[in-house]
């Protein structure tokens, strides 16, 4: 199944026949022959296990990365046509390590990308405002803290509200609530579900949680070892016969310690 | 005549020493500064410029003072007898603890921070003053120190090509197994290589990023 050029259209990001290799490994593909489009709007997720491709096929969107072969396009252009510069001021980018700037305040934080854009002073001030509102956090207290002052989950609400400061068409989200405690993780899943939906964004999410997947995913892509193993529905997945995907919804029953 | 009463008796004699030292020093602080820190800022990207930079800056350091104020005399333009033979020596001698620091104060950097700054779309430049420069400054200012440390010790020597400074009452007090003489020139050196120390490592406190 290859992209036509009608779903470049209408589709935010399509992977065309993707491959990607590393220089010292030749002869293994990270990413085999990806083909994938997603739409304006959805909240795609990758799910899989570490090192089956995941971060790699996200980095592959903004360019961080491009491909060995096939072509990545995003709002109809090929990465590699696009300044990566101009495309990823266009796309929003969170992690699991926040990668805040240290050096930097919450507000500055936030504020970055529209500073990059040279927006006037007052209108930054009021879109970091309105970020901050939007995240759950009071401008007034937490806009000058220090990113070192705020706690794990505080860190990750800054990092989306940075993400999103440009009003960028699409959200790439690797993992970005994984290293939070499962109370705080479950909080941030759900502010972040229902900010989804009002955002109408293109968010791709990287998760190997299939709990996380099933609870944010509009559609779920099943990676496995470089290669895509499954699209579904997360109504349907629990569903799926392939092996990857039973795996996955095995996990899901299982106790530590428990005999089977 | 014990110690103090030299003191008193040459104290304007000493003070322009001091003065003379601290001009070796502070001239030569920055030119290396002037030279370490944009070439550690250079080679972050280039291995091959920064193994031969470092390795170059290196040698320089294991030579002996003595002997590269003596190699640097028969040099034309940078050498010959005097204050500017001794300030390259000393350019030579600092730049190695800048250039090292400087260089690993911007490579040692949370790799998420980076990544982070290439994905919201800064420019390799950008990264590089507004992201790596901030975040390396208490460490870059660390190399300073020690240089600085280092530099006020070894323009001691600097007297032995004519160059001036505490050094000249060093030598003379060897030469005339004089204490007082000695004590005169390696005291207030020590004093200066303390303060330097203490300022300056209050300044990177101050800059410090965690």
């Amino acid at each position: 199944m290859t992209a036509t050029p009608v779903e470049h259209q209408q589709a935010s990001i399509v992977f065309s026949d993707v491959s990607y290799r590393v220089e010292n490994q030749p002869n293994r593909d990270v990413i085999s022959n990806a083909n994938l489009a997603i739409d304006r709007g959805e909240t795609l997720v990758l799910l899989g296990r570490s090192g089956s491709g995941k971060t790699t096929l996200l980095r592959l969107i903004n360019r961080m990365l491009y491909p060995n072969s096939g072509e990545v396009f995003v709002e109809g252009r090929a990465t590699t046509e696009w300044d990566p510069i101009r495309l990823r001021r266009g796309i929003g980018y969170v992690i699991q390590d926040s990668g805040l700037f240290p050096h930097f305040s919450v507000a500055e934080n936030v504020g970055l990308v529209p500073k990059l854009e040279n927006w006037e002073a007052a209108r930054i001030a009021n879109r970091v405002e309105e970020m901050l509102n939007l995240v759950g956090l009071d401008p007034g207290q937490y806009g000058p803290r220090m990113p070192r002052e705020l706690s794990g989950g505080q860190r990750q609400r800054v990092g989306v509200a940075r993400a999103l400061a440009a009003d960028p068409p699409i959200l790439l989200m690797d993992e970005p609530f994984g290293a939070l405690d499962p109370v705080t993780r479950a909080e941030l899943q759900r502010e972040f579900k229902s900010l989804a939906r009002r955002l109408h964004k293109t968010i791709v999410f990287v998760t190997h949680d299939l709990r996380e997947a099933l609870f944010l995913a509009s559609r779920i892509v099943l990676l496995q070892e470089g290669k895509i193993a499954a699209v579904s529905s997360p109504d349907r997945f629990l569903n799926l016969h392939h092996p990857e995907a039973q795996a996955f919804s095995a996990s899901l029953h299982e106790r530590p310690g428990a005999a089977s | 005549m014990n110690f103090w009463d030299f003191v008193l008796l040459h104290q304007a004699e000493i003070l322009y020493a001091t003065m003379d030292h601290l001009l070796l020093v502070f001239v030569a602080m920055i030119i290396a500064i002037l030279i370490g820190v944009p070439l550690g800022m250079f080679i972050v990207h280039r291995p091959v410029l920064r193994s031969v930079s470092l390795g170059v800056s290196n040698i320089f350091q294991t030579v002996p003072s003595l002997a590269l104020f003596g190699f640097l005399i028969p040099i034309p333009f940078l050498g010959g007898i005097g204050k500017r033979t001794a300030i390259v020596a000393l350019v030579l001698y600092a730049l190695l603890p800048i250039l090292r620091n400087t260089y690993v104060g911007l490579t040692a950097i949370d790799p998420a921070v980076l990544e982070a700054a290439e994905a919201m779309g800064m420019t390799a430049r950008q990264i590089l003053w507004r992201v790596r420069f901030p975040l390396a400054l208490s460490v870059i200012l660390a190399g300073v120190r020690t240089a600085t440390v280092i530099t006020i010790g070894v323009a001691t020597i600097a007297a032995a090509i004519g160059a001036g400074g505490l050094g000249s009452f060093i030598f003379r007090g060897v030469a005339l197994v004089n204490n007082s003489l000695l004590l005169a020139g390696a005291i207030p050196a020590a004093v200066l290589a303390l303060l330097a120390d203490f300022s300056l490592g209050r300044l990177e406190r101050r800059l410090q990023v965690r």
